[in-house]
């Protein structure tokens, strides 16, 4: 009877630390949300270099960005790249529904023949990928030992040098650029509804209408998450009640200034400032999912908190409006 | 006034601590610091629930409820009635994923 041994076949794919023209693309098609989900890598081992069994591995998720970003910063490092099937979803995300988690780290160590490639035991990880990855449960499991690299695929080559992160590698920031690039989706999510919106308003009462749909459609996609830290309370909700009452002023102004009763300005005053400033805070409270910061806890409370006083200002500014309307068409004022 | 945060779910109980410095390590804000004989909790106040020190806390001195803080997945699952309560970014059909949102998490490392 002939042996059978069984040896797991070690598959590993070429990678280089090049981001070409094709990536960058790629990149901005991402940033517009443009099939959103199908930004990805094939799940697997890479070699990057000319990495030896003594290698260090490094580990991330198959979302191109996530890939790209991991593998620019190792230029020079001869190393093994494990990518885990998060199904096109970074690795914070995925981390935190579990898809960059221990389960599919041990299972993608095995599939991929890992144990055969290298001789140590040792992975890093982004330090994200712990709120889905159990480190002690790993070693447990299968023997192997996590470190938790910086934060940022950026800081790793410094990071390399001492094995040792700084403070501030270990922060997760959200500063203006890193709102700033979140414009584009965020147009792409709402920019439908506001085009019907603001087609329907223009066609039943005219430009400034629509004009002031386009300043709520802006301000709740692109002017909050530039201006987010520094406008005035904590809470989602108040920033964008905040934001959208100042934006409303110079409607309120244009009206005031413009021709008609007081019961007609103040009618038409009233609906500017009751209807608008609503649909921004409610954007701008949808905003919370998109930050680095936000709680469940304190998201939920927001949501008891401002959802019902948001609708029923609604509702009165739409109200004021059809008033204003129907005696419009019926000549009482 | 005007400020949902000042709570969360995050429990720490330095007794059952082994100093391994591992939650101020995964803390992305900071909220723990490695102290002399035990993990201190420095900013409780900054958690957003992640779960990273909870999950890789050896000895069960960190609890925390975790979760995603996203008013739009929150309101879906409260009108769809459904109890998952995270978001659509890619969902559990890997052939039939579902158009993610628009998320800022979305492009960390």
């Amino acid at each position: 009877m002939a042996e059978n041994i069984s040896v797991t076949e070690s598959q590993v794919t070429t990678a280089t630390s090049t981001i070409t023209f094709k990536n960058r693309l790629d990149h901005f098609l991402a940033r517009w949300g443009y099939r959103r989900a199908y930004h990805r890598v094939e799940p697997g081992l890479y070699a990057l270099g000319k990495p030896t069994p003594d290698s260090p591995v490094f580990v991330t998720a198959n979302y191109t960005l996530s890939f790209d970003a991991l593998r620019s910063n190792l230029k020079g490092v001869d190393c093994y790249i494990l990518v885990l099937d998060t199904m096109g979803i970074n690795v914070w995300c995925a981390a935190g529904k579990g898809t960059f988690g221990t389960e599919e780290l041990m299972n993608r160590i095995k599939a991929t023949g890992l144990e055969n490639v290298v001789s140590h035991r040792k992975m890093t990880l982004p330090q994200l990928g712990a709120a889905g990855v159990s480190a002690f449960s790993l070693k447990e499991w299968c023997g192997w030992q996590v470190e938790y690299g910086p934060v940022r695929a950026e800081d790793l080559p410094e990071y390399l040098k001492t094995h040792k992160a700084t403070p501030e590698m270990r922060r997760v920031r959200f500063g203006l650029w890193d709102r700033i690039v979140l414009i584009p989706v965020e147009l792409v999510a709402s920019f439908f509804i506001y085009a019907v919106v603001a087609v329907l308003l223009y066609l039943l009462m005219g430009p400034m209408a629509a004009l002031a749909a386009t300043v709520a459609f802006l301000a709740g996609t692109a002017l909050f998450p530039a201006l987010l830290p520094w406008l005035p309370t904590k809470d989602f909700s108040t920033k964008g009640f905040i934001l959208g009452f100042i934006l409303m002023l110079p409607f309120a102004a244009y009206v005031y200034l413009g021709e008609g009763t007081p019961v007609v300005k103040g009618l038409a005053i009233l609906s500017y400032m009751l209807t608008w400033p609503p649909v921004i805070a409610f954007m701008t409270l949808n905003f919370t999912g998109s930050t680095t910061f936000t709680s469940r806890t304190g998201v939920r409370k927001e949501i008891f908190r401002y959802i019902p006083f948001m609708a029923g200002m609604f509702v009165l500014g739409v109200l004021a409006n059809v008033i204003l309307e129907a005696a419009r068409l019926m000549k009482v004022i | 006034m005007f400020n949902s945060y000042k709570e969360n779910t995050l429990k720490y109980d330095p007794e059952e601590c082994i100093n391994c410095g591992m939650c101020s390590k995964v803390c992305p804000h900071g909220v723990f610091a490695k102290g002399e004989k035990a993990a201190v909790l420095v900013n409780k106040e900054a958690c957003m629930e992640c779960g990273a020190c909870f999950l890789n806390c050896p000895t069960e001195a960190i609890e925390v409820d975790s979760g995603v803080g996203c008013a739009s997945a929150m309101i879906r699952a409260a009108l769809t009635g459904s109890k998952e309560v995270t978001c659509d970014s890619g969902s559990a059909d890997a052939d039939k994923p579902l158009e993610a949102p628009a998320c800022g998490r979305n492009d960390k490392t």
